[in-house]
């Protein structure tokens, strides 16, 4: 059980402080979560942090690879738009 | 007693009230500020109008991190090519911005003011913001430090503050009632969750209002930027400028929304406008009613360097930064001195002015005759003067000249019509960007203008005037107003009307 971080990640750093196991680390080209350490902050909080602040849709994938903010659920651009 | 003298007296003394036509002037925006705050202001370029002109300030893009989403917003930031906030090319460590800072103000003397900004908030990521600021305010005491936030963290971050010689914050503050609120904000982050539409907006609210009453409570200098969004949070801003003011804010900078639909923001995608320039302007003013207007804001990026509407970032990378040796104590020596020299130059022009306003004004008493206002847009490179040729110009100051004096409206981007040598291949688009950014201005005034420019400004209604070079920006202006006056050009209607009847 663990999330993932993908390459449309832009190193904002937001995620990084907020995990309660510490398993967030700086990488290249993206940030990446250690699937060793990473519990999606089951115990710690309601929320996964890294998600829940993850300003960028489809960065954050759960352990099947599903975005947990799927386009369109943060910007509220409508999809046709992003496409664009 | 003698009534005549007490009136001249009166006209003369710094007026408690401001009326809307005179708030935006330059010596009037500063004298309307006490004492102790014009101290702290007179050389930071993005607090006083005059300011600008002299002193430069850079930003250093530490703070990657951001706790809300702004509809205005695309955290996709990384391109060198655009002008906005939120936008930088590189990402710095604390280590790296203390050194870049200190390679800048030894290289460009007259940068008085670093400034933490972005790209996210500068208080989402408050260790490696406060770490820049306690480094650099040991290592240089003489560059003043500020921030600028969304405020949603400020509460709890006031105490940390105020240990670093931060004597200036600026808050974004886009509303004050949370169903506009909803419409500019989709979510924030807050007590380790993301909440969602009118919720967020008034939490948000909430702390802003809060940081702002808690800075002015420890005697730090607020500003308060709002981007002005047409059919949003446009008619709702001279009820926030009220608010802010009654709090204690001492300045607030309405800006035009950018929404281009290349930036990728919601606004931009959704085809939500921008205002015009005689929108924003005719918000400006009435919020001059209540408070002290900001209109020279540039909208600069968060890594920023040189003076406003400059960017001279490209000449400080960090592998440039990494080959030069910076000894800052005798930088800092050779700082007091120009800073030494720009104040004598500020002081003397101050005193120029007082003499010559007495001598206005008594003469403006004679010839108080209608004459309309008139816009004039001016090339300038700095110092106050008309000192930029028109083709070499990216940005126009525009300023009002009336009966009542002169006052600065704000500034429009261009293109450079000609960036000299044999560059000038697509010049004619440039002119026509041009021609469309000066509309409603009368007068261009520049040190030199080609000969190929002057037809179509003069077509365009925009007289070009190249006379005025290396002189005083407002002398200038009143110079080409009175010349206007006395040709008879204006006149306003009703006197029009008189003479034909």
């Amino acid at each position: 059980m663990a999330l993932e971080i993908i390459e449309s990640c832009t190193n904002c750093w937001a995620c990084m402080s907020l995990c309660p196991s510490k398993a967030i680390y700086e990488a290249k080209p993206h940030f990446l979560i250690d699937p060793n350490k990473c519990n999606e902050c089951s115990g710690d909080f309601e929320d996964s942090q890294c998600a829940s602040i993850c300003p960028i849709e489809g960065a954050i994938l759960n352990e099947d690879g599903v975005p947990l903010n799927p386009p369109g659920s943060l910007t509220c651009i409508p999809v046709h738009r992003l496409a664009a | 007693m003698p009534i005549p003298v007490i009136t001249i007296a009166a006209a003369d003394a710094p007026k408690s009230g401001c009326a809307a036509g005179s708030c935006g002037s330059t010596d009037k925006q500063m004298s309307h500020l006490p004492e102790h705050i014009r101290q702290k202001v007179f050389n930071h370029p993005c607090y006083s109008e005059e300011a600008h002109h002299y002193f430069a300030r850079m930003h250093v893009a530490v703070a990657p991190a951001c706790n809300i989403q702004c509809n205005y917003c695309n955290r996709k930031y990384d391109c060198a090519n655009e002008s906005r906030p939120g936008v930088v090319s590189e990402l710095h460590h604390p280590l790296q911005a203390v050194k870049k800072v200190l390679a800048v103000a030894a290289n460009i003397p007259q940068m008085t003011v670093l400034g933490i900004a972005g790209p996210g908030d500068p208080l989402a990521n408050p260790s490696r913001t406060f770490e820049t600021f306690r480094m650099l305010s040991e290592q240089a005491p003489d560059i003043k430090l500020c921030v600028s936030t969304n405020g949603l963290s400020l509460p709890e971050n006031i105490e940390e503050l105020t240990k670093y010689n931060i004597d200036h914050v600026t808050i974004t503050i886009n509303c004050v009632d949370p169903d506009v609120g909803a419409q500019i904000y989709p979510w924030i982050f807050w007590k380790n969750k993301r909440i969602k539409g009118r919720e967020a907006a008034a939490i948000l609210i909430e702390q802003q209002q809060k940081g702002l009453e808690m800075l002015v409570a420890k005697g730090i200098l607020v500003k308060v930027n709002s981007v002005m969004i047409p059919g949003v949070n446009d008619k709702h801003l001279e009820e926030v400028s009220k608010i802010v003011k009654a709090k204690g804010a001492f300045l607030h900078n309405v800006m035009p929304l950018i929404s281009e639909a290349e930036h990728g923001t919601y606004y931009g995608l959704t085809g939500q406008r921008g205002p015009t320039h005689e929108e924003l302007q005719t918000l400006q003013d009435a919020c001059a009613g209540d408070m002290n207007m900001m209109r020279h804001c540039r909208q600069c990026r968060a890594d920023a360097v040189g003076m406003l509407g400059e960017d001279r970032g490209a000449e400080f990378t960090m592998d440039k930064i990494e080959a030069m040796d910076i000894n800052y104590p005798e930088a800092m020596k050779m700082r007091a001195g120009v800073h030494a020299a720009i104040n004598a130059e500020l002081e003397a022009k101050r005193l120029a002015k007082e003499n010559k306003v007495q001598v206005v004004s008594i003469q403006g008493l004679k010839k108080k005759k209608s004459a309309r206002p008139v816009l004039m847009a001016v090339a300038t490179k700095g110092s106050g003067l008309i000192n930029e040729h028109f083709g070499h110009a990216s940005e126009f100051l525009i300023y009002e000249a009336s009966s009542e004096g002169v006052r600065f409206i704000g500034h429009r981007k261009t293109k450079p019509y000609c960036e000299g040598g044999d560059t000038c291949g697509d010049g004619e688009s440039a002119l026509d960007t041009t021609l469309r950014v000066l509309a409603g201005c009368e007068v261009v005034l520049c040190s030199k203008v080609g000969y190929e420019p002057w037809g179509p400004l003069q077509a365009a209604g925009i007289q070009p005037n190249g006379e005025h070079a290396m002189e005083t920006i407002e002398d200038a202006i009143l110079k080409v107003y009175e010349e206007m006056r006395e040709a008879g050009k204006l006149d306003t209607k009703a006197d029009e009307q008189q003479k034909v009847a």
